[in-house]
């Protein structure tokens, strides 16, 4: 634990802007919050400047609020629209190039384990799907392959929505987008799949369309990678701002989708299995012979 | 020996006090000596020909237990992304590369200096496609001239031992914290074997102190907790230009301020022998062995030539150089590239720089034999020196 880092020194307690006070005196650090929590403490996030509507900052404030260990946890993120609001986080993270991501928080977690080796320090990337599966795609992959004890998070929005609005490799077969005039000609990327065949532990596809969900897969993704091996969450985010929607449209697109092609689906190995049962993190699955009976 | 109970001890020690013995040598395994000596934590490796060897003989520092992690990245760009979140957790990192891979991995290196990491990196220097090549070729020291990098060259294995032993104390001091490329001919003194006086084994240089850091390590445990590593100053206001200017301009400060450090453990920026002479040449790496022995052979035949030698291409010694070369007639700059990028700096801060001869230039892999230099030496003493 560090929470000696969130203590303020009497000295300055006059000039340090409320929000600061407020974190250091109703964050989450060392206080086990979770998504259920949002509103009775001080968020990590304060005034993003993303979209009205922007499906993306409600996964990222949901994500944040359910870090199992924020007062030892490190962020790292990638160039997005994400990156807007990573200034806006109080926990220690890094913007270094667009889709290097995986490749820093390798060299960043290992190099926490050489310093701090008997203390937990979680390591999370969160990225867009460009950053992720297109132009960081190899690290992604690599990083899953190496084994690394880190939680990739994509926010999927299916687009490049800071540039403009460009087709992805994780948009839908067919649709239009700039760069792909006359529809995208080939299919959305499977990376749940390629994240299971590249050795994460594991792996969930969720949605805005439930915020509980995404906090609750997190929480397993961070925990699972502590102990176990490479994480992944692939959320669903859509871009009222590129979708040209209402913002208020966003969150019924999201459910409409996860009734549709997004639905959930978790997937975990049986050595994370029981390491998130016998930590409590979920309840046994009961076997259906048994649930028979 | 054994990588325990190492005695640690400080740069100045292991460079001027401690006992070295002789031992013959090639320049991959000089590398391999210093960063034994150089307490690294870890070091992250990928292949390409003239560096590889460097890295696997870092590879079995690890498996002896002298460096504490090591892998083989997936590619180059990935590499230094990787050496760049070691860094970041704060401690001491190392690796290497040369020539395409340079090229490849080319985004990382202004985010190192930006995000103040105190890197150090080698460089075997080598041709870049097209065509292909594995050779010896200088040009991409002339790519990463601005990259906010300190930069080194080596002229034989024993300076690339004892410049990487000095670089990570270098790269690390509180007023400098950027990284530290140290640049060898790739070939000429990777895969030659020379005499090098080493230190003895019994000693370690002192780890990295991540409290000396000018920013904050990304570990959660360095106040303030609010902050980013590095933010964007991308919103469209003049401070945030201002923002992105000054902070430039601190990082080419940095190098700047290096200068009392360089000077007390490499001794000096430039090396002058016969500074009388009316032709001088000047030259860095292994350019400056092949001169001198073009100096003798000019000096068989009665003429006399002075030799510049430059250790430090960033910073760039202008005002050493300005004075070695004030009275010099003819400036001869012998280089193992196309571009001729010592030339370059050279001509770019003395007077009269039509004073300077263009090359000779040897590229691609050309060896340089000495006699190519003596040619142009020739050629000038005639024309009324």
């Amino acid at each position: 634990m560090s929470l000696a880092i969130t203590k303020i020194n009497p000295a300055f307690v006059d000039v340090m802007p409320q929000e600061y006070l407020d974190l250091a005196s109703d964050g989450p650090f060392a206080a086990d919050k979770s998504v259920k929590d949002l509103g009775t403490f001080k968020e990590l996030i304060e005034e993003h400047p993303l979209c009205a509507g922007c499906n993306l900052a409600l996964a990222f404030r949901t994500l944040i609020s359910a870090l199992p260990c924020p007062e030892d946890t490190v962020i790292v993120g990638s160039t997005g629209c994400n990156s807007l609001a990573f200034p806006q986080l109080a926990i220690h993270n890094v913007h270094a190039l667009f889709g290097n991501q995986n490749a820093v928080a390798s060299g960043l977690k290992r190099g926490l384990k050489l310093r701090f080796p008997d203390q937990n320090k979680d390591v999370v990337v969160m990225a867009g799907d460009g950053a992720t599966a297109d132009i960081g795609f190899d690290m992604t992959m690599h990083s899953w392959i190496r084994g690394e004890n880190i939680t990739t998070v994509m926010f999927d929005n299916e687009i490049y929505a800071n540039t403009g609005g460009q087709e992805s490799g994780m948009t839908p077969f067919g649709t239009v987008r700039n760069m792909a005039p006359t529809g995208k000609n080939f299919q959305k990327m499977n990376v749940p799949e390629f994240a299971k065949q590249a050795g994460c532990v594991y792996v969930a596809k969720v949605s805005t369309a439930n915020t509980a969900k995404i906090g609750q897969c997190f929480r397993n993704a961070v925990l699972a990678a502590r102990e176990i091996g490479p994480t992944y969450i692939q959320i669903y985010t859509p871009c009222p701002t590129n979708l040209k929607m209402k913002p208020a449209e966003s969150v019924a697109l999201a459910k409409k989708r996860a009734k549709e092609d997004y639905a959930f689906e978790e997937y975990m190995s049986e050595e994370v299995e029981n390491l998130l049962v016998s930590s409590g993190a979920i309840k046994p699955k009961v076997k259906k012979e048994e649930g028979k009976k | 020996m054994s990588a325990k109970n190492l005695k640690e001890v400080s740069t100045e020690y292991m460079l001027f006090e401690a006992k070295r013995e002789e031992q013959f040598m090639t320049g991959s395994e000089a590398v391999r000596e210093a960063i034994r000596r150089a307490n690294v934590d870890m070091a992250i490796a990928y292949p390409i020909t003239p560096q590889s060897e460097s890295m696997h003989l870092i590879g079995d520092l690890y498996a002896e237990g002298y460096v504490k992690e090591y892998f083989r990245g997936e590619n180059e760009f990935a590499v230094m992304s990787q050496v760049a979140g070691g860094a970041m957790a704060g401690v001491r990192m190392f690796t290497a590369t040369c020539g395409p891979g340079t090229l490849r991995a080319f985004e990382n290196f202004p985010m190192w200096a930006g995000a103040r990491l105190p890197i150090v990196i080698g460089f075997m220097t080598r041709a870049i496609n097209a065509p292909l090549s594995i050779q010896p070729d200088t040009i991409e020291m002339a790519m990463l001239m601005d990259t906010g990098m300190l930069m080194l060259h080596a002229e034989n294995a024993q300076e690339l031992y004892d410049m990487y032993l000095m670089s990570f104390s270098i790269a690390e001091r509180t007023s400098v914290h950027i990284p530290v490329g140290i640049f060898v001919d790739g070939f000429f003194v990777t895969h030659t074997r020379q005499k090098v006086k080493v230190v003895t084994e019994d000693v370690k240089l002192k780890p990295y102190d991540p409290s000396m850091s000018p920013t904050p390590h990304i570990d959660m445990e360095t106040p303030p907790f609010r902050y980013m590593k590095d933010p964007f100053v991308m919103k469209s206001n003049y401070v945030s230009y201002a923002a992105h200017a000054s902070w430039q301009q601190e990082c080419m400060a940095s190098i700047e301020r290096s200068r009392p450090f360089l000077k007390e453990l490499l001794g000096s920026f430039i090396e002058q022998q016969n500074p009388d002479a009316p032709i001088q040449i000047i030259a860095s790496g292994t350019a400056v062995s092949q001169s001198r022995e073009a100096i003798k052979m000019a000096k068989e035949e009665g003429i006399e030539v002075g030799l510049i030698k430059v250790k430090t291409i960033r910073p760039f010694p202008a005002e050493e150089i300005r004075q070695a070369l004030s009275k010099a007639e003819k400036i001869i700059v012998p280089e193992f590239n196309r571009v001729g990028w010592l030339a370059k700096e050279v001509a770019s801060v003395i007077p009269n720089n039509d004073r300077m001869v263009q090359g000779p230039r040897v590229f691609g892999g050309m060896t340089m034999p000495p006699d190519v230099i003596v040619k142009v030496i020739k050629e000038n003493a005639l024309f009324g020196v």
